[in-house]
């Protein structure tokens, strides 16, 4: 039933609203209970009349909002809708398209529930149905029954690109007559009306557009000595904020938020920018930018090494040859590298220690025998030895007979001067650069001329080395690899002495492709071009990075056009390594503009439009029941019990606005009471302590094993433990303990640092952790093979741990309350670790075991699984078997002497230790 | 909530229960007499006692006897030696028991029944401490800390009345009397009362003990009042519309009993049982002792 907008589900409920009169009636007749006091002094009040009897009826406010409520809830009832949906049943072959781009990922579960309600209503009114992915290669679509298509439509998943040009769909719709429906990403494609208009001479269109904003983020730059970031939006109604979030491995490796800057969008601004400053060594770690909360590929943005800032020592001749500064031999590398590089100054044993990524020697003939072995030691270890020639190389007999370690080849004496005015030829061009060279596919600018140069010897493996050469073969630039490092040497000056190559664009190329400077803008196509990049991540449409994996490598032509019109099939977005540098190909580019996707008139856009169907159910039942509330106070009010209700109340009031307040807060006040009490646990006496790992049933089984261990600890020693307790590290004070059992899963979170820092200190001032892997070490810790080991490495990577050692024979576990000589739990692989004894540490003449370290091993790490052997569950009996019959028990029995000897340990320091001394103090006493 | 017959045994345990609250009530009494300093309250006249008072020159009709000769001898006149007035009073204590001063508007408020009775002992106990004869409206005024128990044992019964009435019997002719109720009730058997007491020559106090809520009407809305003991009703569509008009006959009723009390030259106070015990039993003893 419709009246103007609104429609009922139920309109004979309706009816309901005749018996309004009749209430009315009743109410009427009724009015409110007289409330019985007893007081006394009703003596003084016999006879006195009241002066209005109007009370003796319901008022008429009463009654009105009595009525209303009613009225409401019948209303409510009935089902009344706002502006109900029409629904025409279509007929014919029903066609589904979808973008299933990355601009998609933001709702894909609604868009595919929205195509899944589609098809199934179509397989209700037998249509049959073909579902499109723009993103796809064109291909005519088959009509298939709806259940055909129910199944693989929840297998869909969004690419990581965009459609590309939708005109050549035009030609591959099917033939016939049918209504389409397309779930718009709300984003303007090439060839999307050619695509509309065919749709709509077969049928009916309709389109689903998200009205969710589409953020995107642009790829960080480097400027102005910030990170300048950029976001834009689709459609950009009123303001908005967006947290943009930089990620990168912390220094040990984990996956971190390392900044975030929030950018505000003006009202009816599409694009926000802000900066982010941040120290050289953090900046370089960051590995993606992206926008929180937001679930696409466009919101991310992976750096490559644009972003990152080389730390770059130039070195020159020295002081002593005063000149112009345009003669300088390291101006024009000064000038080039300033704007993209961290550049350091100072000698070269002062810049060694800072570590450079390139030391850059322009000229520099004689080092000191100190300064090559740091050089060497620092190449080793990946550094690049950048070198150019000059007069005073030219003149020093530096790898002249030899070749020197710090010179890619031996030099001729002298070297050739051509094109000068005292000289035959002309000045040499370049010859293209051959494949095997890093410069291979850059371009060769024919004016880029050298007239003096060095000249290599001709040994056996100068080709190999040379990396670029003049057009007369002799070699320009040479290359050696030493260690993980390498020198390369240009036969030219760094300034335009002998050469104009410094002065032409070519050198800055060449520079970015040694590594040696950074790109302050996208790579163009030259810069990519000849070379193979291979993919290392990819992104794929919800931004979720993913390895590569075994994906053959790209052209470069082929990843530059990718780069200029975004990535596409072939290309996913990712990040592509090249042989020297890393690029970025980010589904939205610098420059990147997106725009709405517009309709032609006739066609009905879903999704957006500001009049929806709206239930009105809930907001009128609610009324009803404040019409009623009120008509509680109203009644309340009328009998005079409202007055000392509210006195009465007011105290019931503090407290469930206390209450409320508490349950506002509930994790503050519980957290205090229970670190507060289980600080008071924890000191109450000993208590044992395991590290909850989150793995229950891991929890469970180190509760119990502490607890058969305090059983045992309490029948058979002085020490008397309370109940164990189980510790998490971020939250809880680990001081209180002694001594922490620490069972390792292989999928226990790592600890924050704060919870690092606690372990430390946990560590520094006596405390003992044993480690578990409960892995019975099948591999032996040196392999880290199983998942635990290997979750152990990692755990403790970031614990001040000692040097560890196979426990030794004489080690005081072995004797400080039963004497062992194997530490079994549930396993028994003998591989026990504790600190390692100082290595000065001797036995002496006469006496059992040697003179060991004081103090108690900060550590013990072993896999036996000792709380699954220790552990008893109420009844103080054995939860889990150990070995096979008496032996078994017996290596329980073990397993507890170990547990005892630990505790004691841990409790006695080395007290058993002390017994060397004992022959040295019966001879004191002898005298 | 009917009283009408209990069974002995019911009487028993409501006894043995008020008996328990006996040493209470009678702690805090003397609590509450500790705290009038009885100092020097000479009875300022003239009489029969054993302390000096005054010389005065003798008059026409004094005996020979009463002239202090040693006195007379210094001068020409005759001197009379007066001692000062210190004959016992008999002062007999009313402490209205009926329901309705069982009444409290507030619960961390005593009922008015307690305070009275409280005020009630309190009093006798500084009476008794300086020598007078104290009982209860009922029992003979007898002097000596022995006649605190008895008369706190007294105060102990109840009475199933809605409204008390004032007793007479037992009063001393020319002693004191205290009438200590709400005075809520009818006020015939109080003028009675007033006459037969003045008829024997016995002044005294009159306080009236009321609740707060009786004072100040703090009632709305559709209410029946009825009375303690549920004799009298009276139903309100919109109590807080009488709250003026039941001010003023109380305010009226006040002035009635002032009247009275001024006609018979007693004295008149209201006590409210939101206010001290002390302020109370402090203006009771004042108004004895200006009586005397």
């Amino acid at each position: 039933m419709m009246i103007g907008p609104l429609a009922f589900t139920a309109p004979w409920l309706l009816v309901g609203l005749i018996a309004l009169p009749v209430l009315w009636l009743l109410l009427r007749a009724v009015p409110p209970a007289p409330i019985r006091r007893r007081f006394p002094g009703v003596a003084l009040l016999l006879g006195l009349e009241d002066s209005a009897r109007q009370a003796d009826k319901t008022p008429w406010w009463l009654l009105v909002l009595r009525a209303l409520a009613v009225a409401a809830a019948i209303l409510g009832f009935a089902g009344p809708v706002l502006n109900p949906e029409q629904r025409q049943p279509g007929t014919g072959p029903l066609l589904v398209l979808l973008d299933g781009g990355w601009a998609d990922a933001r709702d894909w579960s609604r868009r595919v529930a929205r195509a899944g309600e589609l098809i199934a209503e179509a397989g209700r009114q037998g249509r049959t149905v073909a579902v499109l992915r723009l993103t796809d290669a064109p291909d005519t679509p088959q009509f298939q029954s709806a259940e055909a298509w129910a199944g693989r439509m929840a297998a869909m998943v969004p690419q990581a690109w965009l459609p590309g040009d939708l005109a050549p769909w035009v030609a591959k719709l099917p033939e016939g007559d049918f209504d389409s429906y397309w779930l718009t990403d709300g984003l303007a494609h090439p060839g999307q009306a050619a695509l509309t208009s065919a749709l709509t001479a077969k049928g009916a269109l309709t389109v689903f557009q998200s009205p969710r904003p589409l953020f995107l983020l642009h790829p960080a730059g480097f400027a102005d000595g910030a990170v300048q970031i950029a976001a834009s939006r689709l459609p950009a109604p009123d303001a908005a904020q967006a947290e943009v979030v930089a990620r990168g491995p912390d220094p040990s490796g984990i996956d971190r938020e390392l900044a975030r800057q929030t950018l505000s969008f003006a009202p009816g601004a599409d694009r926000a920018e802000g900066k982010l400053s941040l120290p050289p060594e953090l900046r370089n770690r960051i590995t993606r930018f992206e926008i929180l909360g937001q679930r696409t590929a466009g919101a991310v943005s992976l750096t490559d090494d644009s972003l990152k800032r080389r730390k770059i020592a130039i070195l020159g001749t020295g002081a002593d040859r005063e000149g112009l500064q345009l003669l300088s031999a390291t101006h024009y590398l000064r000038q080039a590298l300033q704007p993209v590089a961290d550049l350091l100054d100072g000698s070269l044993s002062d810049v060694l220690p800072a570590n450079p990524d390139v030391i850059i020697l322009a000229d520099v003939a004689r080092l000191t025998q100190n300064e090559t072995d740091g050089l060497l030691d620092w190449l080793d270890k990946g550094g690049l030895l950048l070198r150019f020639a000059g007069p005073r190389l030219a003149a020093s007999d530096l790898s002249r007979s030899a070749e020197d370690p710090l010179m890619p080849v031996r030099l001729r004496e002298g070297g050739r001067s051509v094109g000068g005015s005292m000289s035959w030829g002309e000045p040499k061009t370049l010859a293209p650069f051959p494949e095997s060279s890093p410069f291979h596919g850059l371009p060769v600018p024919a004016d880029v001329t050298v007239t003096e140069q060095v000249l290599a010897q001709p040994d056996p493996d100068l080709s190999q080395r040379t990396i670029a050469a003049l057009a007369d073969g002799t070699p320009l630039v040479t290359r050696k690899e030493i260690g993980e490092g390498q020198v390369v040497l240009f036969h030219v000056t760094a300034n335009a002495e002998w050469s104009n190559l410094p002065l032409s664009g070519l050198f800055m190329q060449m520079l970015e492709r040694l590594a040696v400077s950074a790109r302050t803008v996208e790579p163009g196509a030259e810069a990519l071009a000849g070379q193979i990049w291979v993919p290392e991540k990819v992104l794929d449409a919800y931004g979720q990075e993913a390895k590569a994996g075994e994906v053959a490598g790209v052209e470069g032509e082929g990843l530059a056009r990718a780069m200029a019109e975004g990535p596409g099939p072939g290309f996913p977005p990712g990040l592509y390594a090249g042989p020297e540098n890393r690029v970025a190909l980010n589904v939205v580019g610098a420059q990147t503009v997106v725009t709405a996707a517009s309709w032609p008139a006739g066609v009905k856009v879903e999704g957006m439009d500001a009049v929806r169907e709206q239930a009105l159910k809930g907001g009128l039942l609610a009324g009803a029941l404040l019409l009623l509330a009120a008509d509680i106070l109203a009644a309340l009010w009328l009998a005079g019990r409202l007055g000392g209700m509210l006195r009465r109340g007011r105290a019931a009031g503090l407290v469930l606005a206390a209450v409320a307040l508490t349950a506002l807060h509930p994790g503050d006040a519980r957290a205090q009471d229970s670190a507060d009490a289980k600080a008071i646990e924890a000191t109450r006496g000993v208590v044992l302590a395991h590290v909850l790992t989150g793995n229950a049933e891991v929890d469970r089984v180190a509760q119990a094993g502490l607890l058969g261990l305090s059983y045992r600890l309490y029948d058979r020693t002085s020490v008397e433990p309370e109940l164990p307790a189980g510790v998490d590290l971020e939250k809880d004070e680990l001081a209180f303990y002694p001594f922490l059992y620490w069972p390792i899963t292989a999928d226990q979170p790592l600890p924050s640092p704060a919870a690092y820092d606690k372990l430390n200190r946990f560590l520094r001032t006596g405390g003992m952790i044993l480690f578990d892997t409960r892995d019975g070490d099948v591999a032996g810790l040196g392999g880290g093979t199983s998942p635990e080991g290997q979750a152990l490495q990692l755990l403790a990577s970031g614990l001040d741990i000692p040097p560890l050692e196979q426990i030794p024979e004489d080690h005081v576990l072995t004797r400080s309350f039963y004497l062992l000589q194997e530490f079994p739990g549930r396993y028994t692989s003998p591989a026990l670790w504790v600190e390692a004894a100082p290595p000065d540490a001797e036995q002496e003449e006469g006496m059992p075991f040697r003179n060991l370290n004081d103090g108690v091993t900060p550590v013990i790490i072993g896999g036996n699984d000792w709380a699954a052997a220790w552990a008893v569950d109420d009844n103080d009996a054995p939860m889990f078997p150990v070995g096979r019959g008496f032996a078994g028990e017996q290596q329980r029995e073990i397993a507890y002497r170990f547990g005892i000897n630990v505790v004691m340990h841990v409790l006695t320091g080395n007290y058993k230790s002390d017994q060397v001394h004992v022959p040295a103090l019966l001879e004191r006493l002898g005298q | 909530m009917s009283l009408s017959a209990p069974s002995s045994a019911d009487l028993r345990t409501r006894a043995e229960v008020l008996g328990q609250a006996l040493p209470p009530l009678l702690a805090e009494a003397e609590h509450l007499a500790q705290t009038v300093m009885l100092g020097e309250h000479g009875r300022r006249r003239a009489g029969q006692g054993d302390e000096f008072w005054q010389y005065r020159p003798a008059h026409a009709g004094d005996s020979a006897r009463s002239i202090d000769w040693r006195r007379s001898a210094r001068s020409d006149a005759h001197f009379i030696r007066e001692r000062e007035w210190q004959a016992a009073q008999s002062v007999t204590i009313w402490v209205d028991a009926s329901r309705s001063m069982g009444f409290s508007g507030a619960k961390e408020r005593a009922s008015k029944a307690d305070r009275a009775r409280l005020i009630g002992l309190a009093l006798g106990v500084l009476l008794l401490r300086s020598g007078e004869r104290v009982g209860l409206a009922g029992q003979p005024p007898r002097p000596g800390r022995s006649q605190v128990v008895a008369m706190a044992a007294a105060l102990a019964t109840g009475s199933a009345a809605d409204y008390g009435s004032p007793e007479v019997a037992g009063m001393v002719a020319h002693g004191r009397a205290v009438f200590l109720s709400d005075f809520l009730g009818p006020l015939e058997d109080l003028e009675t009362a007033l006459a037969a007491a003045s008829d024997r020559g016995v002044r005294g106090v009159m306080m009236q003990i009321l609740d707060p809520a009786e004072e100040e009407f703090p009632f709305d809305g559709r209410t029946i009042f009825d009375s303690m003991g549920g004799s009298l009703t009276h139903e309100t569509q919109s109590a807080g519309e009488l709250r003026a008009r039941y001010l003023a006959r109380l305010a009226e009723r006040k002035d009635r009993l002032q009247a009275l009390a001024r006609a018979v030259g007693w004295h008149f106070s209201a006590h409210h049982t939101g206010d001290t015990a002390q302020a109370g039993l402090l203006w009771a003893y004042r108004a004895l002792e200006g009586g005397r």
